[in-house]
C-alpha cells in the first residue's frame, strides 16, 4: 500500500496544533536553540576571521620566503638575494595579489633619553602598503615615500616611550654582517597606531635601501613576502614559489608561519560542531518528551487508524512528518531570529572594555559578526537530521500498538 | 492541636502528594530530568575547567615574573622612564620584607640595551635583581636549564633566555658586552659573564629576558642605589587584597610611590579571563534557557491534561494557591531530582579530568600563548560544582510558574467537563 502523503502531511499538521501551546513551546526552544547556534557560530568566526586577519597583516602576507637559517636566527647574515627572474615571473603571474620585499633585522632605537629594542624594517612602501599597512594608521606625519626614504616611521607608544616627537632625530644601531655595530641618524617622518599595542612599541619602518646601506649588504632582503588571492588556500601558491628557489630557501605559508593561528582555525571547525550538537542535545530532550506525549495522547486514535488498515510504517511516517513541521518551521524562526540579530552588529561589537584582553588572544577590540553560509547550512542541518533521529524513538513506539489493545485504552 | 503543626501536616501531606504526582508519567520526567542532568553534568565540568585553567593562567603568568603586587614611582608603569625611580630601594624592600614576614619581596631595576656576543647583537631588556630574593618571588631562577643561577649580588654575570641564548649563540662561560643609557641618560655599558640559561616555556621571556645582580645593574647604570619595581608575591591569591592596605600605608610615607595589583599591572590578563567569562555565560545561559523550556513543557501539560482533577479538588473547597503550590512542589522535586544527579555524575565526571588532566587537540598551541601548560586539570570544589546546578535549578522553578498561574483562571463546572 502506498502512502498517502498529502492527506498524511495535512494530518500532521492539524495534529501540531491539537495542543497549541505545546507546540508554541517546543517551537521556540527549536527557534533560541537555532539562533543560539547561528549567532555564537557567526561571533566566533568573526573573531577568528579578525585573528587571522590581524595576523596576516601582521606577518605580513600569505606565504613568505627566507633562507632556512633565518627564522630561528634572524640575523642580517642569514639574508636573501634580491628575488631573481624566475621567482619574479611567478610574482609576476596570476596567483599573487601584491609581493614585496623586506629586510627585517633587531635593532636598538635611542632618543636622548631612553632606548628600546625594536625590530627595524627596512622597506619598500608601496609594496608594504599594498600587503596591509593601512596609511589610515598614520596619526601624525607621513609613511615613507620610497625605499630610498631617509626617514623613519615608529609607533605611537614607542614615541611616547622614547620621549621624542615628529621631527625630532633617533639613532638606529644595529650589527652589520661582520658584528660591527653599525648605526645611523634618522629624523621621525611619520607616527602609526596599531590595533595592537604591541606592535606600536616594537615595530618601525625605514626605506629599504637606506638600511642595506647602513648594514652594507648590497642588495640583499631578508623576506619576500606575498599576498596571494585566498588566505584560506596558501599551499597552492607556496609550492609554485617554492620551485623557482634553490633547496636552501624556505617557503613557507602562514598556517606554517604562525601554528597559532593556524591551529585556532581548526579547534574553532571542531568547537562550533560540538557546540551544535550540546545545544541540539538540550534540545532533544524536550523534542522526544514533546513527541511522546503527541503519541501517547492519540494511542486509541492510533489504534483505530491501525484497525482501519494503515501500516505501521505509514504511522512512523506521520509522526515523522510531524516532527519534521515542527523542526522546520523551528528552525525558520531561528533563523530569521539569527540573521535579525546579527545585521544590526554589521558595524561591530565593541569590546573596548576588555581590549588589553582580546590583544592576549591575538584580536581586535572591535568584533565584527561573520556569518557563513556553511555554518548556517550546518546548524539547520544538525537540527534536522539529528531531530529525526530521535523522533524516531516515539514514532517508533506509535506503530508498536496492536490495535486491539490501543482502541480498549482510554 | 496547634496551628501550626496543622500546616506542617498539610505541607507533608502536599509533599507527598507532588512526589506520587510526578511518577505518575515516568517517561515524561525522567525525559525532563535528563534535560537538567545532561545541562549540569555539561555545566560542572566546563566551569570547573574555567576555575581551573583562570588560576593556573592567573597563576602561572604571575609567578612567572611580575608577581602579584609591585611598588614602583608613580608614572613608571605607563612610561617606563629610566629615571623614574625608586630611590633606596633596598632598604624600602627590607622595611617591607620585616613588616610583611608572609610576603617575598624583591627589588627590581630595568634598562634596554644592546647586548651583543662575538656573533650578534639584539636590543632587548636587562633586569637588575637581587639574587637572594629573587627566587622568592620569581619562577625563573628554578628553571635554569645550563649553569646556574645569580649568586652575588655585586658579580659582572648574566642569565638569559634559551632563546635569546640561542640567537645570540652563547653558552654558558662566555661574554656578552651591553650598551645602554644610565639614569640620566649618561653613556653606560659591561661586560658580562653568562652565568646560566633559563627556559621557561614562555617564548616571550626566554627571547627578551636578561638578568644580572642588581648592585652590579646599580654601578653599571649610574643608579646609585635606586631601582624601578619592588615586586611582592603571596602564598595565595586571595591575601593579596588584605596586603594592600596595610602595604600602602607603609609606602604611602613617601608619596612619589605606588601600589600596583596584578590586575592593574598585567590587565590583559584579567580582561581575557573576563571576555571569556562572558562568552562562556552565554553558551551557559542558552543551555539553561533550553532546559526551562522543557520544564515548563513538561509542567504545563501535565496542569492541562489535569484539568478535570484539579477542577473536582477545587469543587471539594481546596484553594487555587494550593494547587498551584503543588505544582510548584511537583517542579521543585523534579529540579532537585535533576541538581542532585547531576551534581553528583558532573562531579564524578570532573573529578575524573581532575586527576587525569584533560587536553585537546591543537591545546598545547593556544595553552603556550597564555602560559598554561598543555593539560588543564579542573578546579573541583563546592563552588564549581554547585554553581551551574543551581542556576538551572531556579531557571526550572521559575519555568512553573507559569503552568502554576493558569490554575488561577481554572473553574470548577468548566473544568471538570473538560477532557
Amino acid at each position: 500500500m502506498q502512502i498517502p502523503v498529502k492527506a498524511m502531511s495535512k494530518l500532521a499538521w492539524r495534529n501540531l496544533w491539537r495542543n497549541y501551546r505545546r507546540t508554541l513551546i517546543m517551537l521556540l526552544a527549536i527557534a533560541v536553540g537555532a539562533w543560539a547556534m547561528i549567532f555564537m557560530t557567526s561571533l566566533l568566526r568573526g573573531m577568528v576571521d579578525d585573528m587571522v586577519k590581524q595576523g596576516i597583516r601582521a606577518l605580513p602576507g600569505h606565504v613568505q620566503v627566507h633562507t632556512a637559517a633565518y627564522r630561528d636566527d634572524p640575523s642580517v647574515n642569514h639574508g636573501l638575494p634580491a628575488p631573481d627572474e624566475a621567482l619574479l615571473e611567478v610574482l609576476g603571474g596570476e596567483q599573487v595579489q601584491a609581493w614585496t620585499s623586506r629586510l627585517k633585522v633587531p635593532a636598538m632605537i635611542s632618543s636622548e633619553y631612553e632606548n628600546r629594542g625594536v625590530l627595524l624594517l627596512g622597506v619598500d612602501p608601496a609594496g608594504e602598503t599594498e600587503l596591509g599597512f593601512d596609511d589610515g594608521d598614520i596619526v601624525e606625519g607621513r609613511f615613507l615615500e620610497g625605499a630610498d626614504d631617509p626617514g623613519i616611521v615608529i609607533g605611537r607608544k614607542l614615541l611616547q616611550r622614547l620621549e621624542t616627537r615628529l621631527g625630532k632625530r633617533v639613532v638606529v644601531m644595529s650589527q652589520d654582517p661582520d658584528n660591527a655595530v653599525a648605526d645611523r641618524g634618522f629624523k621621525v617622518v611619520g607616527v602609526f597606531q596599531a590595533e595592537l599595542e604591541s606592535r606600536e612599541e616594537s615595530i618601525v619602518y625605514a626605506g629599504r635601501e637606506v638600511i642595506q646601506r647602513m648594514l652594507g649588504v648590497g642588495s640583499d632582503i631578508s623576506e619576500v613576502a606575498v599576498l596571494g588571492r585566498d588566505y584560506k588556500l596558501p599551499e597552492p601558491l607556496a609550492a609554485s614559489i617554492r620551485a623557482t628557489v634553490p633547496a636552501d630557501v624556505e617557503v613557507l605559508s602562514w598556517l606554517k608561519l604562525d601554528p597559532y593561528l593556524a591551529t585556532m582555525m581548526a579547534v574553532m571547525n571542531g568547537f562550533v560542531l560540538v557546540w551544535m550538537v550540546v545545544i541540539f542535545l538540550a534540545l532533544s530532550f524536550g523534542l522526544v518528551n514533546t513527541l511522546m506525549m503527541a503519541v501517547f495522547e492519540r494511542v486509541r486514535e492510533i489504534g483505530l487508524m491501525r484497525a482501519l488498515g494503515m501500516r505501521p510504517a505509514a504511522i512512523v511516517y506521520q509522526i515523522l512528518v510531524e516532527s519534521l513541521m515542527l523542526l522546520a518551521l523551528g528552525l525558520l524562526f531561528g533563523n530569521l531570529l539569527a540573521i535579525g540579530s546579527i545585521i544590526p552588529l554589521q558595524d561591530g561589537i565593541d569590546l573596548s572594555a576588555v581590549s588589553e584582553g582580546m590583544e592576549m588572544m591575538g584580536a581586535s577590540s572591535v568584533l565584527y559578526p561573520v556569518l557563513l553560509w556553511p555554518d548556517l547550512v550546518l546548524a539547520n542541518a544538525v537540527v534536522i537530521v539529528l531531530g529525526i533521529i530521535t523522533s524516531l524513538l516515539p514514532a517508533w513506539r506509535a506503530a508498536q500498538y496492536r490495535p486491539v489493545e490501543a482502541l480498549g485504552r482510554s | 492541636m496547634k496551628p501550626n503543626s496543622g500546616r506542617r501536616r498539610a505541607f507533608g501531606l502536599s509533599l507527598r502528594l507532588a512526589w506520587r504526582n510526578i511518577w505518575r508519567q515516568k517517561r515524561r520526567t525522567w525525559l525532563t530530568a535528563l534535560a537538567m542532568i545532561f545541562s549540569n553534568i555539561l555545566l560542572v565540568f566546563m566551569i570547573s575547567l574555567q576555575f581551573g585553567s583562570y588560576d593556573m593562567m592567573i597563576n602561572n603568568t604571575l609567578r612567572m615574573f611580575s608577581g602579584q603586587i609591585q611598588v614602583q614611582r608613580d608614572g613608571y608603569h605607563e612610561n617606563q622612564k629610566m629615571r623614574q625611580v625608586i630611590p633606596a630601594i633596598g632598604e624600602l624592600a627590607s622595611g617591607i620584607r620585616e613588616r610583611f614576614p608572609q610576603a617575598s619581596v624583591a627589588a627590581r631595576a630595568n634598562a634596554f640595551v644592546l647586548v651583543s656576543s662575538q656573533d650578534r647583537s639584539f636590543g632587548t631588556r636587562i633586569v637588575g635583581v637581587e639574587p637572594g630574593h629573587e627566587p622568592g618571588v620569581s619562577t625563573i631562577p628554578g628553571l635554569v636549564r645550563e649553569g646556574r643561577y645569580l649568586d652575588n649580588p655585586d658579580a659582572a654575570e648574566i642569565v638569559i633566555g634559551s632563546v635569546m641564548a640561542r640567537n645570540l649563540k652563547v653558552a654558558v662561560g662566555d661574554e656578552l658586552t651591553f650598551l645602554g643609557s644610565g639614569r640620566e641618560g649618561s653613556f653606560a655599558a659591561g661586560v658580562v659573564t653568562v652565568a646560566g640559561i633559563f627556559d621557561s616555556g614562555s617564548m616571550d621571556l626566554d627571547r627578551s629576558l636578561a638578568e644580572v645582580p642588581l648592585g652590579y645593574f646599580q654601578e653599571a647604570f649610574d643608579m646609585r642605589g635606586s631601582g624601578h619595581v619592588i615586586a611582592l608575591l603571596l602564598d595565595d591569591l586571595n591575601a593579596v587584597d588584605g596586603l594592600l592596605t596595610p602595604l600602602k600605608a607603609l609606602v604611602g610615607e613617601r608619596e612619589e610611590l605606588v601600589v600596583l595589583d596584578w590586575e592593574t599591572l598585567t590587565p590583559g590578563l584579567k580582561q581575557a579571563i573576563q571576555a571569556d567569562m562572558t562568552s562562556a555565560w552565554f553558551m551557559y545561559g542558552v543551555l539553561i534557557v533550553l532546559v526551562a523550556f522543557s520544564v515548563l513543557n513538561t509542567q504545563l501539560m501535565s496542569v492541562l491534561e489535569r484539568t478535570r482533577e484539579f477542577g473536582v479538588i477545587m469543587a471539594l473547597g481546596i484553594r487555587p494557591r494550593r494547587l498551584a503550590l503543588l505544582v510548584l512542589l511537583e517542579t521543585f522535586l523534579m529540579a532537585l531530582l535533576g541538581l542532585l544527579i547531576g551534581a553528583l555524575l558532573g562531579g564524578l565526571v570532573t573529578g575524573y579530568f581532575a586527576y587525569a588532566g584533560f587536553a585537546y587537540p591543537g591545546m598545547d598551541q593556544m595553552a603556550e600563548k597564555f602560559n598554561m601548560p598543555a593539560v588543564i586539570f579542573p578546579a573541583l570544589d563546592p563552588l564549581s560544582v554547585m554553581l551551574g546546578p543551581s542556576v538551572v535549578f531556579i531557571f526550572c522553578l521559575f519555568a512553573a510558574i507559569y503552568p502554576a498561574l493558569k490554575l488561577y483562571g481554572l473553574r470548577p463546572v468548566d473544568a471538570m467537563r473538560a477532557v
